[in-house]
């Protein structure tokens, strides 16, 4: 379980968090969505220990987080930058695992079997440039995906992709969250993503001093679809009521 | 410009200085004795690469160049790599770097053969300290330039500082640090010969000009050595550009498949 308690965060004298309290029980996918600029990477990076900071606590399964913690897997929305050009596919893949002693062998093994699972096909060898932009999400989601984490975090994984190859990975993503019951928090700005994927979704308001505005609980069934789950009343009511609350009706 | 038009143009620009200077001293505009014409010289040049003792000469500057070089990559990586990893560090020597960096290491020359006498140890010393510099300062750009999303990728999947530094840092700052060694390999040539000339002892192709200065008609002779000297330059400079395309293929911009309108639904 992951639990942040009046969580705020300062950048000089910018304000960016303002006391943000939050539960995520375990297996529960949760959608952060706000405008841009809200502080949406920056809970996320607080989450993830990469930005200590004093005010509030995060915990994560009883433990306050203060550095990184084990088995958490992150994925950016700019995988150009993340994914490590000089590595191939693979041992872009496997780097995660290196942390667990594996042999080189079996760390191929693994990270050409996730590979597969989030369908690349033959691409083992190549390098993260040669791919097209939805095949390197791809790519950086099986990174996430290789040393099967508790926590996953994701800043806007899909907010550079054109439309076609971001609902292929929104499914993706479902099928993932299905079959391993990870905890994600997926951040985005997108108010139909976040109504898609989450099985929550919460609301933060505009910066400076983003706070949570509404968290709400989606009640959809857990098989979706882009057409048939999109024109569902409950879908369309839900994203009138995020998308209410994200352009501060409340 | 096509890349034939660009080797045409270079093949073009050689032949007129060429010709420039048969010319010069064929019409006696400049006596002979000063500027010989330059197809004795480079028929000179030619004959010496049947030359044993100046061969010799040639494989004893190289070594000197190859082990100041390998000397000042041994040191510069590593200290570049601790001044761009600790700000406390470089805070406390970059007084000390931006001293010694403008000093012309041809004006130490007398001091390091006082020292340490006229051998293979003061050329190399002086090859590492001119070739230090180049090397340094990319590494520590390199490291500065490194993405940080890169690094919080790693930090985030619990890799340490350390690791950090070996897995990202180091491999993304290597194209930085090879094409500092590419600048300090031709700086090492020309330490290389400058201190033998100077130092005057022993074997190597500064020797070689340097003798050939005092012979009567040696300006042929200190001419063609100074072909050579170009030469290992444009050979040396040509094998470091290819490995670095070689090596660093991934460095180069990525594909238009990388960048992609954000489309928003929001």
């Amino acid at each position: 379980m992951l639990r942040l308690d009046s969580v705020s965060r300062h950048f000089g004298d910018q304000h960016v968090l303002d006391g943000i309290s939050l539960t995520v029980p375990d297996g529960q996918l949760l959608s952060v969505v706000g405008p841009s600029g809200c502080g949406k990477s920056t809970l996320l990076r607080s989450v993830a220990g990469l930005l200590p900071g004093e005010e509030g606590t995060i915990t994560l399964d009883g433990a306050p987080v203060t550095g990184v913690p084990e088995h958490l897997a992150v994925v950016f929305q700019e995988y150009g930058r993340s994914l490590l050009p000089w590595l191939t596919v693979r041992d872009n893949v496997a780097l995660p695992l290196r942390r667990q002693g594996l042999g080189r062998a079996a760390r191929r093994a693994e990270a050409e079997a996730i590979l597969e699972r989030v369908g690349l096909h033959g691409v083992a060898r190549r390098r993260p440039r040669e791919l097209s932009g939805g095949m390197q999400q791809r790519v950086a989601i099986a990174r996430a995906l290789v040393c099967r984490p508790s926590l996953m975090l994701m800043d806007e994984p899909f907010g550079s992709l054109d439309a076609g190859t971001r609902e292929d990975l929104e499914d993706l993503l479902l099928e993932v969250h299905r079959a391993d019951g990870t905890t994600i928090v997926f951040v985005t700005h997108d108010i139909d993503e976040s109504v898609y994927v989450g099985d929550r979704v919460v609301v933060l308001s505009p910066g400076p001093g983003s706070r949570v505005v509404r968290d709400l609980r989606v009640d959809l069934p857990g098989e979706r679809d882009q057409i048939g789950t999109r024109s569902l009343p409950d879908f369309v009511a839900l994203r009138t009521e995020v998308g209410r609350a994200v352009r501060g009706g409340g | 410009m096509t890349r034939r038009q660009d080797f045409l143009l270079g093949v073009l620009g050689a032949a007129a200085a060429f010709g420039a200077c048969e010319a010069v001293s064929r019409a006696g505009i400049v006596r002979r004795a000063y500027l010989p014409p330059a197809s004795e010289v480079l028929a000179r040049a030619a004959r010496l690469a049947g030359d044993r003792a100046f061969l010799d000469g040639i494989g004893v500057t190289l070594r000197a160049w190859a082990l100041g070089l390998g000397l000042a990559c041994a040191i510069a990586v590593p200290l570049g790599l601790l001044l761009g990893a600790v700000p406390v560090v470089e805070a406390a020597v970059r007084a000390l770097i931006e001293f010694l960096r403008p000093l012309p290491s041809v004006a130490l020359i007398p001091l390091v053969s006082l020292l340490l006498g006229s051998g293979t140890r003061t050329e190399v010393t002086l090859i590492a300290y001119a070739s230090l510099w180049p090397v340094l300062f990319n590494t520590v750009y390199g490291l500065a330039e490194t993405d940080p999303l890169a690094k919080d990728t790693l930090r985030a999947f619990g890799f340490g500082r350390v690791a950090v530094l070996l897995r990202v840092e180091l491999p993304a700052t290597a194209p930085f640090i090879a094409a500092g060694v590419r600048i300090s390999a031709s700086v090492a040539l020309i330490l290389a010969v400058a201190t033998e000339i100077l130092s005057g002892f022993g074997q190597g192709l500064g020797i070689f000009i340097a003798e050939a200065q005092t012979e009567p008609d040696g300006t042929r002779d200190v001419l063609a050595g100074v072909v050579w000297a170009g030469v290992l330059g444009l050979v040396i400079n040509g094998v470091l550009v290819g490995a670095e395309r070689r090596l660093f293929a991934w460095a180069r911009e990525p594909g238009p498949a990388q960048r992609k309108p954000a489309r928003s639904r929001a």
